[in-house]
């Protein structure tokens, strides 16, 4: 179904995100999802048959459940209709130079090469299914650091892999991690050995080309103990009005005094599903950070979780929702206290604009013999128009006596007071809404490196530009 | 008097709020000319706040008969940052808190407005520093979130920070005494009495005298249910301070008895 509205909403992002190439590509599965399907996928990898027998169980699993009823609407999503996997080109590059030039112009346009020289240790980038470029910069390939595209790890490093992969999120953890685990193509492989400190931060990039595309990339995070590293991904599709599925896992082991960083800035077409499961084990005295902007797709459901396995392990989340016209995203973290001493807070800021609706969900699970944790969680929910939307669904189970938790939630309208003053210093109505939303996400903006910071203040501006009739 | 035109001229003006019958302002006339200060005195609820608010565009009020020309336009159609960038400031009575948004940050856009220019964040904040200064306000305030978390005296300088930063022609000042202490008040005072010049004209609006101890009126204007009652010089203020608001009432009561 065309949805002209929503096109006609996003006519910014139609001009710098929404593009796509008309590049064929080297082979691609049949729409919809059978038993061949995964198989075919498996075999164009040329896995060994670890790999494939755990992605025809994971199939199993994936047909075996149910559509999960508890939250945002799925049903215009038909598995039938979207193609699992779109192998764009047949080499992957490690310079620019390599990438075949149609998918090299899309990378220039959004501007990852020239981000790759300025500020950051590494990139990857993944059109569909596969990665089309990875690099690492020398001096961190040199301390043992390893960042390539997963389907390499599988080859060039099976014992890590193994070792490993699906033991943080199982395939039977949820359908979509089945999914996932089923059709799993690209993602990235990031391992730091014990003491390394990747002081700049590490890329990836997701690009969705292809029409009903699925894109099913496979992340996998170690850091040894001590280490340090920090991820940051981004993501954009076409605007094609015609539904498109992103459906990622990723996994992150923190070990002892490790901290990882993974910041997302989500800013898919708002044709897209994005159903995603991240989640993170920590270890002794490590933290693991999440920081998840949330601006793009039609319906996003991410919860990314931290498991604190030890004493003096820390989980931090922070999440910003943008729920414009039409979006509905229903997002929030999960903190599970599986050890005395841990620490944990949960940050939640939504902005709805519109008929978006910005849900808040979150788990806050103390398990017995976890005495002494602490945790706190704070929602806000700022509304910008009558018929926005927020609600919150905090879960919290609390099975241990000696433990702190902390809850707060607020929900807030832009007051006609607040942008009366602001106007009457001379600012326009829409520079004071945009202000005053900028304000608001000001904590994320802070926790971002300044390029991140300076991106996502932009994309903020361009979801408020024509905000005021 | 001269043949300029007014710098302000409020005429017949009638305001109500949307929901309601009984008007707030009743046919309220005001002319003051640049280099004027007036002061607007009058008890709670006569409609003073109002009749600032109306002034500077305020969207919850509706303006049901009369003019307000500024500058010789008549501004009732504009938009509230259309009369700011025409030199028209608002001193708020209860300044807003806009969390996580830097007074640099705030104040440069607003400077940029103002005077349809752009400067550089680090020329900006030079600017910035010297207007603090003038009300003695630390330079970190320049990185501190808008209102937010300050005294109520804090926020009533900061409101003249940006009076004196921005140079208004008119400077409306709506109860900015009320809440300050009097080393405050004198700092606000004196950040006012600083920018008076022929080309400037204030109107303080205010329920006490005390301020205008500070800054001496060339007129003082009683409002009282809606307009103004009673106008004169300064000695108008020394009056009603002796002899309060009842006397002006039971005066009007009077005029206007059958």
């Amino acid at each position: 179904m065309a949805q002209p509205d929503i096109l006609n909403l996003d006519q910014d992002y139609t001009q710098k995100y929404g593009f796509h190439d008309d590049i064929q590509p080297v082979f691609q599965t049949e729409r919809g999802l059978t038993r061949r399907v995964v198989e075919e996928i498996s075999h164009q990898k040329n896995e060994p048959k670890w790999m494939r027998e755990f992605r025809l169980q994971a199939y199993e699993i994936f047909m075996s459940k149910p559509m999960p009823a508890w939250g945002p609407d799925l049903s215009r999503l038909d598995f039938d209709e979207i193609v699992y996997y779109i192998k764009p080109t047949d080499r992957q590059g490690r310079s620019w130079d390599e990438v075949p030039d149609e998918i090299k112009q899309t990378f220039d346009r959004l501007g990852i090469p020239e981000w790759e020289r300025k500020f950051l240790a590494g990139v990857g980038a993944q059109y569909d299914s596969e990665v089309v470029y990875h690099n690492l910069a020398k001096q961190w390939e040199e301390k043992g650091v390893i960042f390539v595209d997963t389907d390499t790890a599988v080859r060039e490093y099976p014992d890590l892999v193994k070792e490993y992969f699906g033991t943080v999120i199982p395939p039977n953890d949820n359908k979509f991690a089945a999914l996932n685990s089923a059709v799993w193509s690209g993602g990235s492989f990031v391992y730091v050995p014990a003491g390394v400190h990747v002081d700049i931060p590490l890329q990836a990039y997701f690009r969705i080309n292809a029409k009903n595309a699925g894109q099913f990339e496979r992340t996998l995070i170690i850091a040894e103990e001590g280490a340090f590293v920090h991820y940051v991904e981004g993501c954009t599709a076409p605007v094609y009005a015609e539904e498109a599925l992103h459906s990622a896992v990723v996994e992150i082991i923190v070990k002892r005094g490790a901290r990882v960083r993974y910041t997302t800035i989500q800013n898919w077409s708002r044709d897209v599903y994005n159903l995603v499961t991240k989640r993170a084990v920590a270890y002794g005295d490590s933290v693991m950070e999440w920081v998840d902007g949330n601006i793009g797709s039609r319906v996003t459901q991410k919860y990314p979780s931290v498991y604190l396995m030890e004493p003096g392990a820390r989980g931090e989340i922070l999440s910003v929702a943008f729920a414009g016209d039409g979006q509905h995203q229903d997002t929030g973290g999960k903190l599970i206290f599986a050890a005395p001493h841990t620490t944990g807070r949960i940050t939640s800021k939504s902005i709805s604009k519109g008929t978006g609706r910005a849900s808040y969900r979150g788990l806050v699970q103390v398990l017995e013999g976890a005495h002494h944790a602490k945790c706190n969680v704070e929602c806000d929910a700022l509304l910008l128009d009558e018929d926005a939307k927020t609600d919150t669904y905090p879960y919290i189970e609390v099975n241990e006596k000696q433990v702190t938790i902390g809850h707060e939630a607020r929900v807030s309208k832009v007051s006609d007071e607040q942008i009366f003053y602001l106007q009457s210093r001379g600012l326009k109505k829409d520079e004071a809404l945009t202000l005053i939303v900028s304000g608001f996400i000001e904590p994320l903006a802070k926790q971002l490196p300044m390029e991140y910071a300076v991106e996502l203040n932009r994309l903020i501006e361009l979801e408020m530009e024509g905000s005021v009739g | 008097m001269t043949e300029k035109t007014p710098l302000l001229e409020v005429r017949n003006l009638w305001v109500k709020l949307p929901d309601e019958e009984d008007a707030i302002i009743r046919g309220l006339n005001l002319t003051i000319y640049s280099g004027e200060v007036h002061a607007l005195m009058g008890p709670n609820g006569s409609g003073k706040s109002t009749l600032a608010k109306v002034l500077s565009g305020h969207p919850g009020y509706e303006v049901t008969d009369g003019e307000v020309l500024f500058r010789g336009e008549n501004i009732l159609e504009l938009e509230p940052d259309d009369r700011a960038r025409m030199g028209l400031f608002l001193a708020f009575q209860y300044p807003m808190e806009v969390p996580g948004v830097t007074i640099a940050n705030f104040l440069r856009l607003a400077y940029q407005r103002r005077f349809d220019t752009e400067v550089k964040y680090t020329e900006f904040y030079k600017i910035l520093l010297q207007h603090l200064k003038k009300l003695e306000m630390d330079a970190s305030f320049a990185g501190r979130p808008v209102n937010e978390g300050f005294s109520g005296g804090e926020k009533k300088r900061f409101e003249i920070v940006q009076l004196s930063l921005l140079e208004p022609v008119l400077s409306v000042l709506d109860e900015t005494d009320s809440g300050l202490d009097i080393d405050a008040l004198k700092i606000v005072s004196n950040g006012v009495n600083g920018m008076r010049s022929p080309e400037r004209s204030f109107l303080v609006i205010t329920h006490y005298q005390r301020i205008l101890n500070y800054i001496t009126p060339d007129y003082v204007h009683v409002m009282v249910e809606g307009r103004i009652v009673r106008s004169g010089g300064p000695e108008l203020a020394l009056q009603l301070e002796e002899k309060g608001y009842d006397w002006v009432r039971s005066e009007l009561a009077g005029a206007t008895a059958p």
